[in-house]
This record gives structure tokens, C-alpha cells and sequence, in this order.
């Protein structure tokens, strides 16, 4: 099916954003393996098509929650590339003013209830948000990211079973990316499509070309209709790829080199440049000064961090609690 | 005053807080068409709704997951967990999410969060229904958790709960939910972070949380027979926790016990012990005792589940150790 028909303003804009996403994380590996950040990080390349199509489908007043894999969910929901660099780096500047680091990038204002480093944590939550919009009324989803890892957590059955129960806005988006750090998707689990789950929840489940960010746009747009309807929720299952390791630095010994290339060929990014020149809804040349334009933000974004100052040590015990704070960290 | 029992003054406390904010919802297993087990929470679906009282499948990890994104989102969820022992089940949404989640996120997340929870031995339930946690919860910064004794305490901690813009651990006891104690018509809140001196005394401070205050109190009136004046504290919040008053105690007395019906081995008994010691060492004539849950799983038999967790006697008998 041709992209021609989103138009080229739409088709640059989804571009951009997963061009943005692929930067970021390239740059922040690189950082990494420099030692600027501390920790570890565990990048999204290669799956940018997933969290660009959903967000795109969502209105600025709905929520995402996320994942340790986040840094991608939280740029395409609007989260800044400047802030969230910060973060990585720890410093005061950032989302979590340096107390979060690479998996806790929040902003509520945005939508983004959390990136989450426990594998699965972030489905109740979502479905708890849809719980508090259904309650008070209001009109906004929640789409839950997680991966195939999380899908065999017991909070995503008792989470799928209440929201389908009570109908939740809520939408499951389950990245499958073949791997839980290091095993196998296939090795763990004797169904092929995880969006067939859904069937015992009673919900749609659709599976999608996770690196196809219109065909991510179009199941998600559908879902969110559907839970803005009072229908209850969906779950979408998008097949994709993680390009790097479970973390930087991770050997990948899991995975074999002929399926790296494989889904190399199935980047994203690539395919999307290539089906917009293909469809002469831009030239390479217009497409060129996108990536300068991006290669010129993310380049800011990592001055910031770095010319950002560390937190002073005194901001260790501060926002335990919100109210009676000192008392109840000093005993 | 009029008397009601410490069930009853929860249920008022939550009924009170559901008439005076809509923001305010329960959420667990069997609180809706039942009531609560306890018949806590007996008619408010019909006079709240079904979107504010929600029956829940039994899904605690689900559903507490689900209360700390609510809350994330404006509301103040109330949580029940049927027994203590269930907190297992959901320790991830409680200690990973809702009491981390202020703090990582930069002081930008509140998490207006009361997770209930009837704790306690002595009702013949067994090892899986029976135990003391509360150590589970003192232990994870961010958390508050608060241990009523009487049914005042209770509802004037609970209301200040739902009120706290903080994760807050409710542990009730279940042996004291047919309590009855005094309870003012008209409104109050209690503050945490406020001991209360349920008895005043000279010779010897017995600090104590949740029912081992009532033993406490027994302890300190059959040590009266015997000659020993003793200043009974109830802790009635462990965080927050109200050093001052336990300062102004030793200093008083010079000597403590310090109660606790959960087992010895890592207990908050060890801590109260530990505080004191750092701090007021000086001040005391004999080392800190605990008197506390031997540390074992809590039998069926009921002359084994009384042997395993202080009873009057034992406290009594504590007091000797340090008094003489």
C-alpha cells in the first residue's frame, strides 16, 4: 500500500522523529563506550518504526508508559532530546534532575507516565491510567509499550483480563523483538504470534510490520479509536528487531550474524527514505537537510548534558517523600 | 464519648473520605457486593458506584499496579490487601514502583497511594494468614507506614492517609478489629509522625505498635501490682517515627523494652533498640530488651501460635530483666 496517501508533510514528520530516535541513540552508545555516561543503557536502533507510529496516532493529551528500552517511546511522545540526554548523563538539567538516569525518563505533562526498569511494570500502570480516565470521564487513552520479554510477566495477564473486564482505554503494544536480553523468543514460548493472546481476553489482536510505521499508525489509530468508543482495549503485536545489544557493550553471542543482516535490510529508517523518494514525496536532497537539521539538535543536546552541572550532593535526600520529607528519610 | 470498634472506625474513616472527595476510590478483592471479609466497607457500592468500590479479580500485583497508576494520574486510590501475607504478591508495584517513583522521576510524580492491609496472629489462620510485615515496608525509603492500636488512632491515621500525598502502608490487626474504644462524633485528623503516650510512668518506657499496645498496657497495669511504674508509647506511625517522644521517655525512665508481635530477627524493635543506643546511650541504666515473635512460621495449634508471639506475661517478664 502506498504512503502517498498520508501526504508528504505527514510522511517527513515520521522521518524525522525516527530519524531523531535512530541519532540518539547512536550518539548516546557512542557517549557511553566514552564513558560520559554511567551505568548502562540499552538503546532502541531499529525499532523506531513502533514507537514513532504509535505516538504519531496518539493525541498530545494521552498517555504512554514505557520501558528500560525507553529512550525512543519517550523522544516520539514529545519528550525532549536535550533533557533526556541530561539524564543520561545524570546531570541537574535532566528530566529527574540526575536522580532517574537512562530507564526513569518521565514527563507527566507530556504523557509519558514513565519509562520503568522492571520488565512488565509499566502494563498496570498504563491500565491504571485508563482506569483513572474511564472514572473521571475524560477522553484520553493510555498505550502501554512493552517488549515480547514482558509478555510472559503474570501482571500482563491480570492487567488484559481487568481492562478487558471493564472495557479500559487503554491500548497493549507489545514490541517483539525476538529477544528477552539474550534468549529467544521462540525458545521460551510455543506460540507464534503473541497478539494471539488476545483471544482470551475476548479483544482484538493484531499483528503488524513493526517496521513499517504507518502500518504501526494504523493499527494503533484503529485501537484508540475503538477505546475512545468505550470498547475496551486492543492488543497490537509489532515484529521488529533490536539492532544493538540487550546494552552497549553486549556481544550479542545470542544471535547469529545472517539474522542481523537480515533485518538490517529491514530497517526502518532506510525503508521509509526509500518508499518516500520512491514515491517522489521528497528528494534525497530535502530528506538530506532533515538529517542535518536533526544531526545539528541531537549535537545540542549533548552540549547541553555536557555543559549541564551534576546535582550537589545535598539533593541525594530530597524528594522521597512529598510532604514531611526530612524527618522521614532521617530515621 | 461513644464507643465503636476499631472496624468500625475505619469504615467511617473511609466512608467519610469517599462523601468528602470524589477523587477518593477502593480498590481489592470482595469490597464491593460484599463488603470487605471484614465488612469494612459494607454498602458503599451501592452509595458510591461500582466505578468508585471496585471488586477486583484476584490479581494483587494487577490491581496494586493498577492503583499506582491511578494515582500517578490524580486519584487517591485505596488498596486493600486481604491479609498482609498477600504482599508478597505484589511487593513490585509497592516497593519498585510506588514508593521509587517520586524520587526518580526528579520530584515530578505524587503517588497519593493507602495500601490497607490486615496483618497479625492469634486468629488461628495459619502461617500464610497470620504474619507481622511491617519491617517489609519500614525498610523501602519512600514509603510511609502507619500500625493503630485503637480504634481513635485508626480512624484519625487513616484519614490523614488518604489525605497524604504518599505512599502510605496501613497495617491493621486483625485481633483488633472488634476492639472498641472511644471515638468523637465530629471530624479529626491525627498527624504521623506523633507518638502517643498511652501511659505515662517513671520506672521503665514500653514502646510498642499496633495490638502489643493493649499487651503493653496489661503488662504495665500488672507491673503496677508489683511496684513498677511503666510509661507505655505507641509508636502508632514507624515512618514518619517520632523520635522526641521516645527521647524524652529514656531520658525519663532510663530503661526500655521495646514490643513487637513480628519476629525478633530484623525486627523494628532492633531499630527502636539501634536509635536509641546511637543516640541516647548515655541516658540508659540497662541495655535496650526487645520482647518479640520468636522467629519462626506462625503455627495452626492454637497453644504453639500463642507460645510464638509475645503475650502479657512475656512483656512482663521483660520488664523484670531491665528493672531489676
Amino acid at each position: 500500500m502506498s504512503i502517498k496517501k498520508y501526504g508528504k508533510k505527514t510522511a517527513l514528520t515520521f522521518y524525522r522523529e525516527m530519524y531523531k530516535i535512530r541519532l540518539f541513540e547512536l550518539k548516546a552508545a557512542e557517549l557511553f563506550m566514552q564513558g560520559l555516561m554511567a551505568g548502562n543503557i540499552h538503546t532502541y536502533a531499529g525499532q523506531e518504526a513502533a514507537a514513532v507510529g504509535a505516538c504519531q496516532a496518539l493525541k498530545q493529551s494521552d498517555f504512554i508508559t514505557s520501558t528500560h528500552r525507553g529512550h525512543g517511546h519517550c523522544l516520539a511522545k514529545g519528550g525532549k532530546a536535550n533533557i533526556m540526554m541530561a539524564e543520561l548523563f545524570g546531570k541537574s538539567t535532566g528530566y529527574c534532575k540526575g536522580k532517574g538516569g537512562s530507564m526513569h525518563i518521565v514527563d507527566v505533562s507530556l504523557g509519558i507516565l514513565g519509562a520503568n526498569g522492571i520488565v512488565g511494570a509499566g502494563i498496570p500502570i498504563a491500565t491504571g491510567s485508563a482506569l483513572a480516565s474511564k472514572i473521571k470521564g475524560t477522553d484520553e487513552v493510555t498505550l502501554a509499550f512493552f517488549g515480547d520479554g514482558a509478555s510472559n510477566e503474570g501482571v500482563f495477564h491480570e492487567a488484559l483480563n481487568m481492562a478487558s473486564a471493564w472495557k479500559l482505554p487503554c491500548i497493549y503494544l507489545c514490541e517483539n523483538n525476538k529477544y528477552g536480553v539474550s534468549v529467544c523468543i521462540d525458545r521460551i514460548c510455543n506460540v507464534e504470534d503473541i497478539a494471539d493472546r488476545a483471544k482470551g481476553y475476548n479483544i482484538p489482536g493484531v499483528v503488524v510490520e513493526g517496521n513499517d510505521a504507518f502500518a504501526v499508525f494504523e493499527a494503533v489509530k484503529a485501537a484508540a479509536t475503538r477505546a475512545r468508543k468505550g470498547e475496551g482495549p486492543s492488543l497490537i503485536e509489532c515484529k521488529t528487531y533490536r539492532h544493538r545489544g540487550h546494552y552497549e557493550g553486549d556481544p550479542q553471542v545470542y544471535k547469529s550474524q545472517e539474522e542481523i543482516e537480515t533485518w538490517k535490510q529491514r530497517d526502518p529508517i532506510i525503508r521509509l527514505r526509500a518508499e518516500m523518494l520512491h514515491e517522489n514525496m521528497s528528494t534525497a536532497a530535502e530528506m538530506d537537510s532533515v538529517e542535518a537539521e536533526i544531526k545539528a539538535e541531537i549535537e545540542a543536546a549533548v552540549d547541553f548534558a555536557k555543559q549541564s552541572p551534576y546535582p550537589a550532593a545535598d539533593q541525594a535526600t530530597t524528594d522521597v517523600y512529598t510532604t514531611d520529607n526530612e524527618r522521614s528519610v532521617a530515621r | 464519648m461513644r464507643k465503636i470498634t476499631y472496624g468500625q472506625a475505619i469504615s467511617e474513616a473511609l466512608h467519610e473520605e469517599m462523601v468528602r472527595d470524589t477523587s477518593v476510590i477502593i480498590l481489592g478483592e470482595d469490597m464491593g457486593v460484599m463488603g470487605s471479609v471484614f465488612g469494612l466497607t459494607k454498602g458503599f457500592m451501592k452509595e458510591f458506584g461500582e466505578h468508585r468500590v471496585i471488586d477486583t479479580p484476584i490479581s494483587e500485583a494487577g490491581f496494586t499496579g493498577m492503583a499506582v497508576g491511578a494515582a500517578i494520574r490524580g486519584l487517591r486510590p485505596i488498596v486493600e490487601i486481604m491479609y498482609v501475607d498477600f504482599t508478597p504478591i505484589c511487593l513490585d508495584p509497592i516497593v519498585n514502583q510506588a514508593a521509587k517513583m517520586r524520587y526518580m522521576t526528579g520530584g515530578q510524580v505524587k503517588v497519593p497511594l493507602v495500601i490497607r492491609a490486615p496483618g497479625g496472629a492469634g486468629r488461628r489462620n495459619a502461617a500464610q494468614h497470620s504474619q507481622s510485615l511491617e519491617t517489609l515496608f519500614t525498610h523501602i525509603p519512600g514509603l510511609k507506614v502507619a500500625v493503630p492500636a485503637t480504634p481513635y488512632d485508626a480512624k484519625g491515621l487513616l484519614k490523614t492517609a488518604i489525605r497524604d500525598d504518599d505512599p502510605v502502608v496501613f497495617l491493621e490487626h486483625k485481633l483488633l478489629y472488634a476492639q472498641k474504644g472511644e471515638v468523637p462524633e465530629e471530624e479529626y485528623l491525627l498527624p504521623f509522625g506523633k507518638a502517643d503516650i498511652k501511659r505515662p510512668g517513671s520506672d521503665v518506657t514500653i514502646i510498642a505498635y499496633s495490638r502489643q499496645v493493649l499487651f503493653a498496657l496489661a503488662a504495665a497495669e500488672e507491673l503496677a501490682m508489683q511496684g513498677v511504674d511503666a510509661e507505655v508509647i505507641d509508636l502508632r506511625t514507624l515512618v514518619p517515627l517520632d523520635w522526641e517522644t521516645i527521647e524524652a521517655s529514656v531520658k525519663k525512665t532510663h530503661k526500655v523494652v521495646v514490643v513487637q508481635e513480628a519476629v525478633k530477627r530484623n525486627g523494628y524493635a532492633g531499630e527502636i533498640a539501634a536509635q536509641i543506643m546511637e543516640n541516647a546511650f548515655d541516658e540508659l541504666d540497662a541495655p535496650v530488651k526487645r520482647v518479640a515473635g520468636l522467629n519462626v512460621v506462625i503455627p495452626f495449634s492454637p497453644g504453639l501460635e500463642d507460645y510464638v508471639y509475645p503475650q502479657v506475661n512475656d512483656i512482663v517478664a521483660g520488664v523484670k530483666t531491665v528493672v531489676e
